[in-house]
Formats: C-alpha cells, structure tokens, sequence
C-alpha cells in the first residue's frame, strides 16, 4: 500500500484507541485527582463492563442493536453499583490511605478477575455490533462502527466536561480535589463525594469497555493493558486536567498507530513507549498539569 | 530507631538468620524448597523496600531491576559459558549500571510521576526482552544448562542444584542482604533517607544533597534486586520474560506492604505470607485468588501499616 | 476432579505435620536435627499418584479446563480397564497460573509433597521451559502436552517427555507441501511476536521452498497488541496466501478486521487452529473465515470416517459432533490439542507397564522404558491416529489434518502422513546421566 494510504489507515487505528483510551483515563483521572487514590483495579472495571455487555446482549434477542444499547445503559450502571459498595466497605475504612488503597485495590482485582473466570469463563467472547457498515475506501475498507466509537466518546467526554464545569455537582467535586480540608468545613460531604467519584470513575471504564467490546472481545484478563495505559495518560495529561487527559489520550494513541508505519512492531512499541516516557522526564508535571502542591 | 541501643535489633536478625539456618535441618522437603525460594525473592523485596519504604519513593518498575540481575547471569552462563561466581557478578553489575541510568532519568520526577515513569522504563526494557529474542529466549525463555550450575573451590564443587547447596546459597544471600540493609538503616545515610521522606524541601534546606542520596538509593535497590534476580536465574535455572512483567513490578510493593513498609524483616514476612496463602489455598480450591484478594482487603483493613510495621506501632517500637 | 477429598486430607495432614514440626523446632531445641523427613514408600496396592500441572488461571485458563476434562475421561477409563500394574491411578492437580515461575514451584511441590509418581500437564510453551529445571532436578519424569518444539530441540533434559503431540515444527512442515499445491505460492505470515510465533516463522519459509514456494513478507505482531488493521497495509499486494497464527484472545478482533480490511476480495487463507481453540467458529465476525482452511491436530467436528475409536474418545470425554461439550453448545472444546492429554496417559501406562514401575525409586526405569518405545497404533488408546516415537528427542510424530470452514463447521479435507513431518533429530537425550 502507498504511503498515504498507510498513514491515514494508522491515524484511524490510531483514533479509535485515542477515544477509548480517553474515556477509560478519564474514570481514573476522576479517582486519582478527587480521591487521590491509586486505583489498580480500574481496569477490571472496564473488563467487568465488557463481560456484561456480553451477558446483557446475549441475553436479549431481536436485532443486535438492542442488545447493545441495553448494554450501554445497564453494564455501567451495575459497575457503577460494584464501586459504591466497594468503595463504601473498604476504601472509606480505610481512610484513603495511599499505601493502603493500593494494596485493598490490588485485592479487588484479584478478586474480580477470580469471578469472572468463575463464572464467566475463560474463553473470549465476541458482542455483535450495533451495525456492521463497512466504509469502502479507495485503498482499503474500514470499519463504520469503529468511526461511532470516535463519536460516541467524543459525547461522553463533552457531557462530562459539561458536567464538572457548568453544574454544582461539578464544582463541588472540584472543590473537593482542589483542597478536601477546606471543602469538608464549607459544608461540602467529602464523605459522599468521594463514593461517587469513585463509582463514576468505573461507569466511564465500563462505558469505554462497552463500546470497543463489538470490535474487541470480552476476556477475564482484558484490564490489563487499559489500566497501565490509562495511568500514563493520566500523568502525562497532568493530574486532575480534563483537557490534558484528553491531549494525552490522543497523543498516545496517533504516537502508537503512526510509529508501527515505520517501525517494525515491537521496535514501534518501544520506541513509542520510550518517547512518552522521555515527555514525562522532562516534564513531569505532564503537559497541562501545575507543578506539584 | 527510637531506641538508640544496637543490641535488640542485631539479636533479632540474627536469630532470625539462625532460625531459617536451624529450620533448614527439619523442614520437610517441600517447605525447604519453598523456603529458599521465598528467601531469594525476600531479597528482591528487600531491594524494593530500601527505595520505596525508606525514601517513599514508588516504584512500578522494579522488575527491570530483578530481570536484568537475571538475564545478566542467565545469558552469560548461557551463552558466554562463565562460571557462577562470574555470572553472579555480572548480574548484579547489569542491575547496578541499569539503576544508575534510569535513577538519573527518572528521579527528575517525584510522587506519581515517579511511578509512571519507572513503570514505562519497565516496559521498555521488558518489550527489549522479547524484541532480543535470538538471544534471550524471548517470552518462552531458556534454561540454564544444569551442569553448569555449580561451584567450584578449586577441587570441591558444589552442585546448586543440591537443595541443601540451594537453601544454604539463599540464605547466605539473605542474610547477607538483611545485615547490609539493617546497617543502612541504622546508619547516618539511612536516617537521611528517612529524612527526604518525610520532608525533601526541609532535608534540602538542611544542607542535604537529596538528588544524590536518592540516587545512591535508587543503585542500592536496583543493586539488591539485580542480585536477587542473578540468584534466582542461578539457582532455579530458568530465565525468562516473564520475570520482568509488570506482575513483577508490582508483587515486591505487594510484599512489602504486607510485612509492614521500612521495616527490615517486614519484606520477608511479607513474602512469606503471600505465598503460603496462594499456597495453602489453592490446595482447597481453584478459585484460591479469590481469598487471596479477601485476604489482602481483610490484612489491610486491620493491619494498615502491614503486619511487622503495625507490630512494631502497637508493641515493639524498637523494631528497625 | 474426583480425587479432590484426597487432596484435601493430604494438605490438612500436612499443615499439622508442619505445625508440629515447627512446635518440635522451637521446643525441643532442634532434637530432631538432621532429620530429613522421609516416608514409606507406596504399598503396591495405593494408586499411582500423577501430578498434573494445569493452566486453571491466567492466559491458558480455556484450555485448561478441557486438558483436566481429558484426563479425567482418561484416567476413569485407564482405572475401569484395572489401572497401571494392577494398581489405580489418581490425578493430583494443581495451578500453574500459566506462568513459568509458578510452574517450576508447582513442579517441586508434586515431587516433595504431594509425592507423586510423575507429573504431567500443560500448554504453554513457557511453562513448560520454566518447569524442566525443576523436573530435570527432582528426577521427576514429566510428560507435556505442548506442542513447542522445546522437548525436541533437546535444549531441555532427559525427564522431559512429549509422546502425545506432535511439536510446531513437525506440523508446519507437513503443512507446506499441501499450502504449495492448493492455496499459493507467494505467503505472507501473520504471527505473534514471541515464541509461539518464532516457530512459524523459523520453519515455514525453508518448508516452503523445499516445495517451490516462498514467504514474501514476515509481520510480527507484539504481544501486548489488541488491534490489528494498522499492520495490514504491510501485507503485499501480490501476496497469494496469508498464513496466520494469532493466538490469545485478540484472534477474534484479528480476524473481524482481516475481514474489513479486505471485504470480499480477500487472498487466501491458512492458519492454525490454535487461534481459536475453545472459540465457536460461527461466533458474529467470523464469517470472513468460511472457505479458508486450518490445521488441526485432532478435528473438532465429528467426520463421516471417524474411527470407532474416535468416537469412544469423543463420546468419553463428553463432546458432542460440533466439539462443544455434551449439553452445552456454546462450551466449545480445544478439541484439537486436548487428545494429546488422552494419548499421553496411555503412553505413560504403556512405559510404566514396560518398566514394572512399582514407585519413585523406578522413575530412571520408567525413563528408559518410555525411551524404548517407538510406535503408537491408532486405537482406543490413539484415536488422533498412528504415531512414531524417537525415544532419543522424546518427541513423538503423527499425522495432521487440514480443515476447510464450509458450512459453519469444520471438514477435514486432507490427512498428512507422518513422514511428511519427519526431521533430522537436533540433538540425542539419551546420552544424558540419569
């Protein structure tokens, strides 16, 4: 294939890792900035979210949209539900406690992978997509569905932007990150906001999950790779910046799509992960972030 | 260290070392072997605990650490022919110079950043493994050759192989490891360290080179896993990718934090714990992972600051 | 498994043994110093113990789950038929985690707690090189059902048996003579980056040529990928046939974007089964497969010829003509690796038969005699069919099948033979001490 060709392909790939990414670092972002809490078991959120986009959806019949949509609107809602009670038995206890949260949520994952490959199964299971169009390029055909993932994302993090900076919610959540002393003697219920941030912070995993689980497939150990790479976004966006998770998300996903043109594709891996690393050295307060309180 | 007396702390770790030496004569088989296990990845978790619990730095990387002490005696006892002692040095000399290069990198940045950056660092060098697979077995690994793992004092050798060779070369590295830590700790470096932990800018102000001391931390730990790894390359025979996996980064913190952070004893404690557990669960059933991660939740809900570091907070203060 | 009760007393009896023996420890000042505990050795009546190492967590959990439903088929009809020597056989297993670490600890824990007479297991390749050392160590006969090519290249040590499954390289060698005549000539291969992959891509293109074709182009994708379509534009146009052999649970989304990457004018395909073991071939996204062909060790539909013996296996194992589990038509089977499970124990009975194995003390005997052995007939006990052993690479050799997706199943549309697979040996185990 020619070099254009190759390029735009790459730069698609590229965006649609960029939009789940986004979305998935988000949740952390939300966790990490508000809570200050490290939470390794974010990505078993987001694998959570696509098994149950595959229960939801097979369990109902009828054209393969309606499975998904029901999908979209229910798994985030029970992760969400798992978080607030996770968060409310242990992490409250624990008084948020870095170290602490760290080891706690370490047990969370063990224990949500442990289930799921109880009761799910270990085997990869595909969700059908909504639609299945194929978008005929001159050089190559192309995934519709994977263009509304950009889409879809590209909503969601507009509504969440809205949400954190036009609504009470939003500034109290805000308030909350910014000092939590300070806020707690305003009046503000830290306590409570603190639960929802963290089962937000999991619904956007589970969205996120949703999304790319017709494209991808749902898998008992799937977290992984969305948990190290939300974490990086995360930093290299800047603590508790919307924006610069947004920068990061997008960087990181064109940076690893339009080094594998070049490089062979695990040379493409370290370079790209190299070079992220290398913004981080010489920036560590990330890209859009204030140095350190 | 609010007792300033040296006896209890040195008569405690060397009743520990004589208690692992003593148990090498009555444990049965299984546990023996279990236990030098358990003692050379002790090690690893004592490296980790030097940065992490005494500087407070968090590191998501440390398995670069272990892996290039590993790969750094397996491949050239696998492809250079070198002899163990040799080899050994080798490993722990590719921990030294990879901790020097990524301490000066990395400890540009502090807090999360630091354990972002570690971790890519990680990364990298974990997908350099597999992208050198010619030489170093990729993901499946290699093995190294049994007859080469011994050591020779001119006409003895000593088979490493031997699970009394094997416990007694653990040990030795263990006991080694804990003392130089405990003096370390005890010494005039150690409570700077403790000092950038708990208060860098003050430390600074005090006169202090933080970056320095950091970074002379940073080598240690990176050191003490290097030597972990090399050990572990030696006296298990096997090196392979999967050692320097993220997994890897993240079960010394675990271990750590299960023993109890800057505690001296607390790394094996920990290490200790968490393997018994796996090991005697999953002998009652197949989801043992599921009491593993209840356990942890439960372990951390009553022993916040692991199970050596809430002792020492609720009884024996003086615990180093 | 049925032997679950005796395990748990075996722990149970081990924690207190251990319990006490650190109580004596403490207490008595060490009065039992240089006591090694042993025990006595088996009575000839108590089963034969066999340790089996198995994927129950991690990246090879699915096929782990049909390697325990295997043996344990296997080992009822090895006991129904009166055992090994007259003796019962019982399967001790335990959690390797899919890791080479944990699997050397698991190999340990066979050889000095649980005692066992052999140990016997797993997949992946990894394990299987992580877990040698320790067997090699502990002279511990372990017999793998992997299908690396590891135990043949004779890297590994005299223990360490694969005479149920043929290795990677045999098999890709008998594929290329038919991948040449039918599917192309001009190959470009898709496989992962690690070892699995290197397998593909070390002895395909030699195989090839030999049969006046050629891999035009190599693409490795690493491990940790997830999405594919960014490498495809590096498939050349000309390319005739794509090989792939994706493994993991990304084949799916590998597969669905092959498919819209090219649409309907696609090249040929031929790949490995191995991809989507445990995985229904009629799953959303997969149709893009129908017409393209795979290698299969065993098949996993039922066929028109299946042999008597064929269809005990199946009907033992409890699969049904789809290779889903009996009940469950969505359980689907890794029908084509998990007959080696099934063949391994026959050949472990057979060498322990030849030996007069009677307990641990025998396991160099055992060795020899499963050295000694040279062919397997197809029958009960070799349904997958006929095979060769070289007692020299502990590696045996057999026949392979090449399947056409037709019809949302999977027809077997040519046999190898097994010379087709045969190689030059790289090395000789049997000139290692035992």
């Amino acid at each position: 294939m020619h070099f254009g060709p190759h390029l735009l392909l790459a730069a698609l790939e590229g965006l649609v890792t960029s939009a789940v990414l986004a979305l998935t670092a988000l949740g952390l972002s939300l966790v990490f900035g508000v809570m200050r809490v490290v939470n390794v078991a974010h990505g078993e959120f987001f694998m959570l979210g696509a098994v149950l986009a595959w229960a939801i959806s097979t369990a109902i019949s009828g054209h393969p949209a309606l499975g998904f949509l029901a999908a979209l609107v229910l798994a985030p809602l029970i992760v969400g539900a798992i978080a607030l009670v996770a968060e409310r038995l242990v992490l409250r206890r624990l008084n948020y406690n870095p170290e602490a949260t760290i080891v706690a949520t370490i047990g969370m994952l063990y224990i949500i992978q442990q289930l799921a490959l109880t009761f799910y199964g270990p085997e990869a299971r595909p969700v059908e997509p909504p639609f299945s169009y194929r978008i005929l390029l001159p050089w190559f055909g192309y995934s519709g569905y994977k263009l509304s993932i950009i889409a879809a994302s590209a909503l969601l993090l507009v509504a969440t932007w809205l949400v954190l900076t036009h609504t009470k919610i939003g500034l109290v959540m805000r308030a909350t990150q910014y000092d939590s002393e300070t806020a707690q003697a305003f009046g503000i219920p830290v306590d409570r906001v603190y639960a929802g941030v963290f089962a937000l912070g999991a619904m956007l995993a589970a969205v996120a999950a949703v999304l790319i689980v017709p494209i991808s497939q749902a898998h008992y150990l799937m977290g992984q790779d969305p948990l190290l790479l939300s974490f990086i976004v995360v930093i290299i966006g800047g603590l508790g910046s919307l924006r610069g998770t947004l920068v990061a998300a997008v960087l990181i996903g064109l940076s690893d799509g339009i080094i594998s043109v070049f490089f062979s594709p695990t040379l493409a891996k370290i370079i790209a992960t190299l070079l992220v690393a290398m913004v981080l050295v010489f920036r560590p307060q990330g890209l859009f972030g204030t140095a350190s309180r | 260290m609010k007792d300033a007396s040296p006896a209890k702390p040195y008569a405690l770790h060397l009743g520990v070392i004589a208690l692992l030496f003593a148990l090498s004569f009555v444990l049965p088989d299984y546990h023996h072997g279990l236990l030098a296990r358990i003692m050379v990845l002790a090690v690893f978790a004592m490296g980790y605990n030097m940065l992490f619990g005494y500087v407070g730095l968090l590191s998501l990387g440390h398995a670069m650490f272990f892996a290039a002490g590993l790969y750094g005696a397996g491949l050239a006892v696998i492809h250079l022919g070198w002899s163990v002692p040799a080899a050994f040095a080798v490993g722990i000399l590719c921990g030294a110079v990879l901790s020097l290069v990524i301490g000066v990198l990395a400890l540009r940045t502090s807090g999360v950043a630091f354990m972002i950056v570690t971790m890519m660092f990680a990364q990298v060098f974990y997908l350099v493994m597999l992208y050198l697979a010619s030489w170093t077995g990729g993901d499946q690994g290699m093995v190294v050759p049994q007859p080469a793992r011994v050591l020779s004092f001119g006409a003895t050798s000593l088979e490493l192989t031997n699970p009394t060779v094997r416990y007694m070369s653990a040990l030795a590295l263990f006991s080694i490891v804990l003392l130089v830590t405990l003096a370390i700790v005890r010494s005039r470096y150690g409570r700077v360290l403790v000092a950038i932990r708990e208060n860098e800018e003050r430390t600074k102000m005090l006169g202090y080179d933080t970056f320095s001391n950091k970074l002379a931390a940073v080598v240690v730990s990176g050191t003490i896993c290097a030597a972990s790894g090399a050990a572990y390359a030696l006296l298990f025979g096997y090196v392979g990718s999967s050692f320097a996996s993220v997994q890897y980064s993240i079960l010394p913190l675990l271990w750590v934090l299960l023993g109890g952070a800057a505690t001296t004893l607390g790394p094996l404690v920990g290490t200790l714990f968490m393997y018994y557990v796996v090991d005697i669960t999953s002998g009652y059933t197949s989801a043992y992972l599921l009491i593993v991660g209840i356990a942890l939740i439960l372990l951390v809900l009553f022993f916040p600051k692991g199970i050596l570091g809430t002792i020492r907070h609720r009884w024996l203060g003086w615990l180093p | 498994m049925a032997d679950k009760n005796g395990f748990f007393d075996l722990s149970k009896t081990n924690l207190t043994r251990r319990t006490a023996l650190k109580g004596l420890a403490a207490g008595a000042g060490l009065a039992v110093a240089p006591g090694f505990v042993r025990y006595s050795q088996a009575q000839s009546s108590a089963p034969i113990k066999i340790g089996f190492q198995s994927h129950r967590t991690g990246i090879g959990a699915a096929y782990g789950r049909w390697y325990e439903k295997t043996t344990a088929a296997a080992i009822k009809a090895i006991n129904d038929a009166g055992g090994i020597n007259g003796r019962p056989v019982e399967v001790i297993i335990e959690d390797d985690g899919t890791d080479p670490g944990r699997g050397a600890e698991v190999v340990g824990k066979f050889a000095t707690q649980h005692k066992t007479d052999i140990v016997f297991g797993t997949l992946f390749s990894h394990v299987v090189i992580g877990s040698a050392p320790a067997a090699g160590e502990a002279k511990m006969p372990y017999f793998v059902v992997s299908e690396g090519h590891h135990v043949a290249s004779t890297k590994l040590n005299r223990y360490v048996f694969q005479p149920g499954i043929t290795d990677v390289k045999s098999q890709i060698q008998s594929m290329a003579p038919w991948i040449a005549a039918n599917a192309g000539k001009k190959v470009t291969q898709i496989f992962p980056d690690f070892a699995f992959g290197y397998d593909h891509r070390d002895y395909l293109p030699p195989a090839l040529k030999a049969q006046g074709a050629e891999v035009i182009a190599q693409i490795a994708i690493p491990p940790t990928e997830s999405s594919f379509t960014k490498y495809f534009p590096q498939i050349p146009a000309e390319t005739e046939v794509i090989y792939h052999v994706m493994v993991g649970p990304a084949v799916l989304t590998f597969v669905k974007e092959l498919g819209e990457f090219y649409g309907s004018n696609r090249p040929q395909l031929f790949g490995f089964i191995d991809s989507l073991e445990a995985t229904d071939i009629n799953s959303p996204g997969l149709e893009f497969l129908d017409g393209s062909h795979f290698w299969e060790g065993s098949p996993r539909y039922a066929q028109p010829d299946d042999s008597a013996a064929q269809k005990a296996y199946r009907a033992a194992v409890g699969i049904d003509d789809n290779g889903a589990a009996v009940g469950d038509p969505k359980d689907v089977s890794t029908a084509a690796h998990m007959f080696g499970c099934w063949e391994t124990l026959y050949v472990v009975k057979k060498a322990m038969e030849d030996a007069g194995y009677k307990g641990p003390e025998d396991r160099a005997k055992l060795v020899e005699a499963t050295e000694a052995l040279t062919e397997f007939a197809e029958g009960p006990e070799h349904p997958q069919g006929p095979k060769t052993f070289n007692g020299k690479i502990h590696q045996c050799f057999g026949i392979q099948n090449i399947s056409k997706v037709e019809g949302g199943r999977l027809n077997v549309v040519h046999k190898t033979k097994i010379e087709d697979g045969l190689y030059e040996p790289e090395g000789d185990y049997t000139t290692q001490p035992l």
